[in-house]
């Protein structure tokens, strides 16, 4: 446990990737099984137990401290679980942090000494002033191990419990995964109190938060499955493909990476295959060097992109699976669409909410997601679909090395075979030219795409010859996004980015205008943009946030802003949701900073209005790239 | 009728004042008689009349603001008596930085201590603390709740020095408060074998020249010559807090930012600023010292200062002791976030106001 909790501390407190990595690796490299498997659990979030709430562990401290005193604590340090691991009274399990290790310097040859104390004295008066309940917890740990408490073992004599019963045992991660897997509901009290005892605070924070189901530590699975990958010189992608077949703590995969066993034979009849994908297009450089001629046309829908895996288990059962790009199960969301998965067979595609055959926004789709329960109403309401745009595997046969246009061929005939209403096929948008391919990326609705207009977010390329390739290579597909809204708004605060740009005040919070309550025109927050800029640019919008700061809320500065000063920037961005979480109760999708308006005075920034009618009207009524038509006057 | 506490000591709009001696303690205006605790600048300004301290503490002031900040001086040796009006004063090591001693203020057999700063942690720097017996005790509260809990340097150093090793590419780059903390993690560097030259921002110059002039041994400090900066690979650089984060730290090799200060104990603070190598060292009491040093004194009285009082004052009314925040004003812990970073935009001159409390001039590059 403790290798691991210094592994999460690392983690923490570093925001370089490849840093990320080098930890990450070196702690595969030298934990051992089944720890270092569990640890990989954890991070992918591959482990479910009994997780310990709030209440639970606020109910242990305060038999132990103050509560008085842990309140101030809470408030002050804010997050609970940091608050118990530091303010949790050590038993002598922890050399160094805890008050009755600190009294041990005076024991030495030390400056500490001339203060005077006794040893035992000093000893006795520093465990009581950093805990007033620390009886109370020598009590139970007397109960615990089932000594009978002697008479004056709690006077001030007492060199501490450390010394009168043995220290407790540290618990290995895979200890507590295991317990926490197996355990009874009144028993995890106990347990989880004979852990924080034994582990430093370090390893307390770490425990707790593992326990909580807290575990974020700037890790996503796929970093953690390149680090483990990287032990045998593979690509993430070589582990996603035998990822669901295996099981915590993953033994099989860490024998075959570390070059001591075979490579673990999925044994799920329907697999994940790592996407394929694109780069975005440089329309003033990469159009010149493709030809139009070598290249197969689609749209870009506004969805999900998913995975429909099907195939037979042993037994002859049909097994189906939805997976996220990233390789994520999410069948269980998708009951509806994973019914339709009666194939043998791996289908690309996007998932969309189709109502009356027509394809609605992100915007509807948003609200089918994150829901914790899926109820009858939800899938009658949001039914699931999913438009089909390659094809991996067909009864068996892995199809990825066939070039495109011989891929589409065989999906178009899967799809038409199929014949299910969930499943249809996104239509080929036909061009000549460059120019034709850019007139049908304007007006998708003129070209064929009809209603369906409204969820397409561009064209995507795709090279007739190329095979299906996992991750992103460049060259073989392309996107073309559609031309992003634009919003002239003030900057309102910034804050100081991360890594790199820590130096810098690099994220940006702006508004735009709306009548005031008392009357007039005020500014109200919008969004937040931290990119779309150069390095020169960040240098100039950094100095102008230094030489305008009006206000400092730790890493955040206001600055100067209203009607007669403030700085304009243009904001591109994909789209506008409703959000109760934002002051102004829209929020926008993808915004970036597409231009400084040095120029611009902050009166004639854009009003909020303009946002809701993109909300209302959907986002068909705009032209993209364009302004209203009020806002051009 | 007996003499009170509160006549020996009351709270003025510029601090502590004591009426039977007509001085202040540590005053955050400009007045006729101060007496100063230490060095660091929320507590030692200029601009007083006559100024009673230790004579590092003087030199300290000298070196800051100049000979002239302030019309007379005087060294108060450790431990002499000194009569001062009706009342007797001593000075007693605070073992907070170079020169920090607690004031010991006595008349008609009541005695009152100011802490100033403190820390009963072992500190290779300056001379320990020395517990005073007294009625009232005055105590600072900085990490005056029960998660502060100091681990032992030798580990925070420990971690630095693993970090060198790891990443023997990167320069580390640590902020530490000009006066005190900064020498005082060059000299447990020192303490644990490393032998390479400690490189400083130029804030922290002369103050480590007056420590080392002081018998402080430090080693090979040279002054970072900004040019050089991206040679440094591998290379420890001491740096005022506000410097971690700023432009003039992104020349030098892939920097790891560390920082050293108690702060670094709660991970909201550390991520706040941005530091990736969070090292706790502290040169202000933790809560386990601050309980026992309470204790030690015997004071029937306690009064809070600056910092996290209100846990410290539940807890002596835990124990039976009588206690009360002091809300002074213009107290500040030196390395409080804006703190430093404010310190280039106002001018600590010879009258600064609360506002400007918390203001070093070091930190400003």
């Amino acid at each position: 446990m403790n290798d691991f909790a210094h592994l999460l501390d690392r983690l923490a407190y570093e925001p370089r990737r490849n840093a990320k990595l080098r930890l990450l690796q070196d702690y595969f490299a030298h934990a051992g099984d089944p720890e270092r498997g569990y640890a990989l659990a954890a991070m992918t979030g591959g482990l479910s137990f009994r997780e310990a709430k709030p209440a639970l562990i606020r109910g242990l401290v305060e038999a132990r401290i103050d509560p008085v005193l842990f309140r101030l604590s809470h408030n002050y340090v804010g997050d609970l679980a940091e608050t118990t691991a530091l303010i949790w009274p050590a038993p002598g399990g922890e050399p160094g942090a805890g008050p009755l290790s600190r009294a041990g310097e005076g024991q030495g040859a030390g400056p500490l000494s001339r203060a005077g104390e006794g040893q035992g004295e000093g000893l006795a008066e520093s465990g009581e002033g950093a805990a007033p309940t620390r009886s109370a917890s020598r009590g139970r740990d007397l109960s615990r191990t089932g000594e009978v408490e002697r008479p004056g073992l709690n006077g001030p004599a007492s060199p501490g419990p450390g010394h009168n019963n043995p220290p407790p045992q540290v618990p290995s991660l895979a200890e507590v995964v295991e317990t926490l897997s197996t355990t009874r509901k009144a028993d995890l009290p106990r347990h989880l109190a004979d852990w924080l005892d034994a582990l430093d605070e370090t390893g307390r924070w770490a425990l707790l938060k593992l326990v909580t189901g807290n575990l974020r530590v700037g890790v996503s699975a796929r970093l953690a499955k390149t680090a483990v990958a990287a032990l045998g010189g593979h690509e993430a992608d070589a582990v996603e493909e035998v990822w669901h077949g295996l099981a915590p703590p993953y033994e099989t995969l860490f024998a075959w990476v570390s070059g001591g066993g075979e490579r673990p034979e999925t044994l799920n009849p329907a697999p994940f295959r790592p996407s394929m994908l694109s780069h975005p297009i440089e329309e003033d450089s990469d159009f010149a060097k493709l030809d139009p001629q070598a290249f197969s046309g689609e749209w870009k829908w506004d969805g999900i992109r998913v995975q429909l895996v099907g195939g037979r288990d042993r037994e002859g059962q049909q097994v189906a699976r939805i997976y996220s790009r990233t390789g994520e199960d999410i069948s269980g969301a998708f009951p509806d669409l994973a019914e339709a998965i009666t194939f043998t067979g791996a289908l690309d595609g996007e998932l969309l909410i189709l109502r009356e055959g027509r394809v609605q926004s992100f915007n509807v789709l948003q609200q089918r997601l994150n829901r914790k329960a899926v109820t009858a109403k939800l899938l009658e309401e949001f039914p699931a679909h999913m438009r089909a745009y390659d094809i991996l595997t067909a009864e068996g046969e892995d199809l990825r090395p066939l070039p495109f246009g011989e891929r589409r061929a065989r999906l178009e005939a899967f799809v038409a075979g199929l014949d299910h209403a969930r499943i249809d096929l996104s239509p080929l948008v036909p061009f000549a030219t460059w120019e034709e391919l850019a007139a049908a990326r304007a007006d998708p609705a003129s070209v064929g795409a009809g209603e369906d207009a409204d969820a397409i977010e561009g064209v995507m390329l795709k090279r007739v010859n190329s095979a299906y390739l996992p991750g992103r290579p460049k060259g073989p597909w392309w996107k073309w996004k559609r031309e992003p809204h634009l919003v002239d708004a003030v900057m309102m605060y910034a804050q100081r980015g991360h890594g790199k740009r820590s130096s810098f005040y690099s994220d940006y919070t702006f508004g735009v205008w709306r009548e005031a309550p008392e009357g007039g025109a005020e500014l109200v927050p919008v969004g937040k943009a931290y990119h779309g800029f150069t390095d020169a640019e960040l240098q100039k919008l950094d100095r102008y946030v230094r030489n305008h700061t009006t206000k400092r809320f730790g890493p955040v500065r206001e600055v100067a802003y209203g009607p007669d000063t403030g700085l304009v920037l243009e904001i591109a961005f994909e789209g506008v949701q409703r959000s109760t979480r934002h002051k102004s109760g829209v929020a926008m999708r993808f915004p970036r900073v597409s231009r400084i308006r040095w120029d611009k005075p902050a009166a004639e920034a854009d009003r909020i209005e303009l946002l809701e009618r993109i909300l209302e009207r959907g986002e068909r009524e705009i032209a993209p790239g364009a302004r209203l038509a009020e806002e051009e006057a | 009728m007996p003499l009170r506490a509160s006549d020996l000591l009351t709270l003025t709009r510029e601090g502590l004042y004591c009426p039977l001696g007509g001085f202040h303690v540590d005053p955050t205006w400009p007045v006729a008689r101060a007496l100063i605790t230490h060095g660091h600048a929320d507590h030692a300004r200029a601009g007083h009349g006559s100024v009673l301290a230790t004579g590092e503490t003087l030199r300290i002031m000298a070196v800051r603001y100049g000979e002239d900040f302030c019309r007379t001086r005087q060294e108060a040796k450790l431990g002499e008596p000194i009569r001062i009006g009706d009342v007797t004063v001593r000075f007693a090591p605070a073992g907070h930085v170079l020169g920090s001693a607690q004031i010991a203020i006595e008349a008609e057999g009541v005695r009152v201590v100011v802490s100033g700063d403190y820390k009963r942690a072992r500190d290779p720097t300056c001379l320990p603390f020395e517990v005073v017996p007294c009625d009232v005790f005055i105590t600072e509260a900085t990490f005056g709740l029960p998660v502060f809990r100091m681990p032992d340097t030798s580990e925070e150093v420990a971690k630095l020095l693993a970090s060198v090793a790891l990443f023997p590419e990167r320069a580390h780059i640590v902020g530490a408060y000009a006066l005190g903390k900064a020498q005082r993690v060059m000299a447990l560097l020192r303490e644990a074998g490393y032998d390479r030259p400690i490189y400083l921002h130029g804030a922290m110059e002369k103050l480590t020249e007056l420590y080392k002039r002081e018998g402080i041994r430090l080693g090979e400090t040279p002054k970072v010559v900004a040019a050089e900066r991206a040679k440094l690979h591998g290379a420890i650089v001491l740096c005022p807090p506000s410097s971690i984060q700023d432009v003039w730290s992104r020349k030098f090799p892939d920097p790891v930012t560390a920082f050293a200060s108690g702060w670094m104990r709660v991970r909201a603070r550390a991520r706040q600023k941005g530091v990736e190598l969070p090292l706790v060292i502290s040169d202000h009491s933790d809560w386990p010292d601050l309980c026992r040093t309470i204790r030690e004194t015997g004071a029937e009285e306690v009064w809070v200062t600056h910092g996290q009082e209100d846990a410290l004052v539940h807890w002596c009314g835990t124990q039976g002791i009588r206690a009360k925040p002091l809300h002074l004003l213009g107290y500040g812990d030196e390395e409080v976030e804006g703190a430093s970073e404010s310190a280039s935009e106002s001018t600590a001159g010879p009258a600064p106001g609360p506002a400007g409390a918390a203001v070093d001039l070091e930190a400003s590059p």
